[in-house]
């Protein structure tokens, strides 16, 4: 078996040598020109657009959440707070919303007309990206000396509080008769995105929102590789490993904790600037906790620590919730004669997806390069420290996870 | 000619200037964190009084302590069912190191099959004492078998396949569950809160003590809760399975070389965990007279807090982190409005976290350190 799996390992690495070394540049330049030109196969409404465009979008969150819980390892349970932040970015920066102000800047003649402060759609991207970061950071400032669930429940705790603000924030006056949220009812209204030159986008040609979450996405597939490899990015990863090595090592804890959790969010507050104008309107009930769930779910089942991984497993799980259940399969049931529809089930095949998937294949989808070492490393190396280790002498063979203390 | 001198002192330890109020805040912070609330409310209702209804048409205005008091019974009560469902999480958390998510759905499955089961039995509120006082009992025994036997079932068939996999894949299957259960709570009653026959009245008043009135339905839960506390310490504390539980959850390394099964050990644990969610929920149902398949949720998130309140694999610390988060939901239930109270405990959650991560009878845990 194991002679097998070693000349398996084998081919695979002569595989992977006898391709060119532009190979992966080529196949990178491939996917964003078949991404780029995906839109024109399908009609500029349907629903297939609509689930490809929220697909895109979980993705870049999914990619957010990667920093933090992937590459740093500080699993946060309440990404969905930064969902709301960006989403209410956009709700205070580019709608009527607060009535008293008149601030335009960059917007369509429509709108310059309106009350309201209107900015345009890039500058509240920018602005949902900081507010999300300085959020991030006082979020992670009381988790800097606590270590695993217990930085999980903290996070959770504050993307609950964050939640519940929404819902509450029609009773917390902001000055002028004006308030912070507008709770259940949502912020409605919202400006679509404006670009001088093209003009607003409509909500019957969906292709441009698509290209413009696909360049968001672009963007920060980009800026993930880049710290993936950086100073930085290392520097997660030894924090992630061994925290008491890394800190005697010099890596600046406070720092580079904080900045996980700032990039992540700042990421995740840019989807959430989108969905706030995509769905235009800003409501209070779709910051739940199930939300923050659900992206962890991506980036664990696409493989966490893995850029890639975290894209698909967006994607896939974007794909599954918003078109295949609700539009392609939802009447599966009538077809074999059972009185319900699929939809109603929603909750309950994600939950199973995730047992399922979990059992069967722990380490996600697509496994980080150095974990799926790790991994497979591990036993052989293990065994092999059990038959080296001289007679007398006591092998400690820790659980994974254990090792940590 | 330069001469090279030696520094004749020693290295000072720099003394960091907010070392002793960072001592302090860490011993007492969340004490007095805790304090805080009824306290400042205490003084709010003797300087300014409350508004204790209408005698005659005219507005009476109390200068007294007991609408806290009134406040503290609807919490302790509320705080006993957190608690019950807090043992479970504390006791999980102590023995595999998981938050078992799906306990919240559990207790929700239990108060649902406790619903169910009266039906079947034909219960109605006018039930004579000792036949409801029968079929209530028998209800909560089928009720925490079947709770007991779907906890097992889980650490089953999602968990122990996982026990040698990175810790989030268990978390991961956990959260997986909880949506299964909703999904099936949503199925089986519904989506929204259906309200159940009020077999006991719990809102009639038992005695009076101090201007505070006690219903039936704080006697209840009580009457549930101290028992199965009592039970669950003992078997712990002095069984032989208790015994292996917390060996177990020392050192499971250590425990299975001394003999213990420790995946029947393991087993014993939800089953116990288990149990106690049913007879909270067949209580919940009893005393809210009303059920929902969102309801474990809420009740998971704050039996959790609870749990690491008390400081977590401590089953003393459960019940008394259960008590204090009822409390403070009664409190701020009646004061700053329903809306708010999800904020307050998570509040005191982060301040628990940022105080004193150990909690308040909690030891110094690898994680918490």
């Amino acid at each position: 078996m194991s002679v097998f799996v070693e000349r398996l390992r084998q081919g695979q690495a002569a595989a992977v040598e006898r391709l060119p070394r532009w190979w992966n540049r080529a196949l990178a330049g491939a996917l964003i020109a078949f991404g780029i030109v995906l839109p024109f196969f399908f009609p500029p409404d349907s629903g297939f657009m609509n689930g490809t465009i929220i697909a895109v979008a979980y993705a870049v969150m999914s990619l957010g959440l990667n920093i933090v819980v992937g590459f740093a390892g500080l699993l946060d349970l309440g990404y969905v707070a930064f969902y709301a932040l960006g989403a209410y970015s956009l709700g205070w920066f580019g709608s009527g919303f607060f009535f008293k102000l008149h601030i335009h800047v960059l917007v369509s003649p429509v709108a310059s007309t309106l009350p309201g402060v209107h900015l345009n759609f890039v500058l509240i991207l920018i602005a949902a990206a900081l507010i999300c970061a300085a959020a991030g950071m006082l979020i992670g400032l009381p988790t800097l000396r606590l270590r695993g669930d217990y930085i999980a429940i903290v996070t959770l705790a504050f993307g609950e509080i964050i939640g519940t603000l929404a819902v509450n924030g029609q009773s917390i006056p902001v000055g002028g008769g004006m308030t912070l949220t507008a709770g259940n009812l949502g912020i409605s209204a919202v400006d679509a995105p404006y670009f001088p030159g093209y003009g607003s986008f409509g909500l019957l040609n969906l292709r441009p929102w698509y290209w413009l979450i696909f360049g968001i996405l672009l963007l920060v597939l980009f800026v993930n590789v880049r710290l993936r490899d950086s100073r930085l990015g290392r520097a997660w990863v030894a924090l992630r490993e061994d925290e008491v090595a890394a800190v005697s090592m010099g890596v600046p804890l406070v720092k580079t904790k904080l900045l996980a959790y700032s990039v992540g969010a700042a990421f995740g507050g840019m989807a959430g600037a989108f969905f706030g104008t995509y769905y235009t309107v800003v409501n209070a009930s779709q910051f739940a906790f199930g939300f923050s769930i659900f992206i962890l779910a991506m980036v664990i089942i696409g493989g966490i620590g893995s850029i890639w991984g975290a894209l698909v497993g967006g994607l896939a799980l974007g794909y599954i919730n918003n078109y295949l259940i609700p539009d392609v399969l939802n009447d599966l049931p009538s077809k074999f004669g059972l009185h319900f529809e699929l939809t109603q089930l929603g909750v309950g095949i994600f939950g199973f997806l995730l047992v399922i998937m979990m059992l069967l294949r722990p380490q996600g989808l697509i496994p980080e390069r150095r974990r799926r070492l790790e991994l497979t490393a591990q036993i052989t190396a293990e065994d092999a420290q059990l038959a080296e280790a001289p007679a007398g002498e006591v092998t400690v063979l820790l659980p994974p996870g254990e090792g940590a203390a | 000619m330069e001469t090279t001198t030696i520094s004749p002192t020693l290295p000072t330890v720099p003394v960091r200037p907010l070392a002793a109020v960072r001592r302090y805040a860490g011993q007492w912070g969340l004490i007095a964190a805790l304090a805080a609330l009824p306290v400042y409310y205490g003084i709010h209702d003797l300087v300014f009084g409350y508004q204790a209804g209408y005698v005659a048409g005219h507005l009476v205005i109390k200068h007294d302590l007991s609408n806290l008091g009134y406040d503290f019974a609807q919490g302790l009560s509320n705080g006993a069912i957190w608690a019950l469902i807090a043992i479970g999480y504390t006791l999980v958390y102590g023995i595999i190191e998981l938050i078992n998510f799906a306990h919240g759905d559990v207790f929700m499955i239990g108060s649902f099959t406790a619903v169910g089961l009266w039906s079947v039995f034909g219960l109605t509120p006018g039930e004579g004492a000792a036949a409801l006082t029968g079929f209530l009992l028998l209800t909560l025994i089928i009720t925490m078998l079947v709770t007991g036997s779907l906890n097992v079932l889980i650490e089953r068939v999602a968990y122990r396949p996982l026990r040698s996999a990175p810790k989030l894949a268990a978390l991961i299957t956990a959260v997986g569950f909880s949506f299964i259960l909703q999904n099936v709570g949503l199925l089986w009653r519904g989506g929204s809160p259906q309200s159940v026959p009020d077999l006991i009245g719990v809102q009639q008043t038992v005695f009076t003590i101090g201007g505070v009135a006690i219903q039936r339905g704080y006697i209840l839960v009580f009457a549930v809760m101290i028992p199965l506390v009592f039970a669950t310490t003992w078997f712990i504390n002095s069984t032989r399975a208790g015994r292996a539980m917390r060996a177990t959850a020392q050192d499971p390394e250590a425990a299975r070389l001394m003999g213990i099964n420790v995946n029947a050990t393991i087993s014993l644990t939800f089953l116990l965990g288990g149990m106690l969610a049913g007879a909270a929920g067949l209580v919940y149902a009893l005393y809210e007279t009303n059920v929902w398949y969102f309801q474990g949720f809420k009740a998971g998130l704050f039996a959790f807090t609870a749990a690491v309140m008390g400081g977590i694999g401590n089953v003393r610390g459960a019940v008394l982190g259960g008590l204090i988060i009822g409390v403070i939901q009664a409190l701020s239930d009646a004061r700053l409005g329903p809306q708010w109270t999800e904020a307050v405990v998570f509040g005191y959650l982060i301040a628990i976290m940022v105080l004193r991560p150990r909690g308040l009878l909690g030891e110094e845990t690898r994680e918490a350190g």
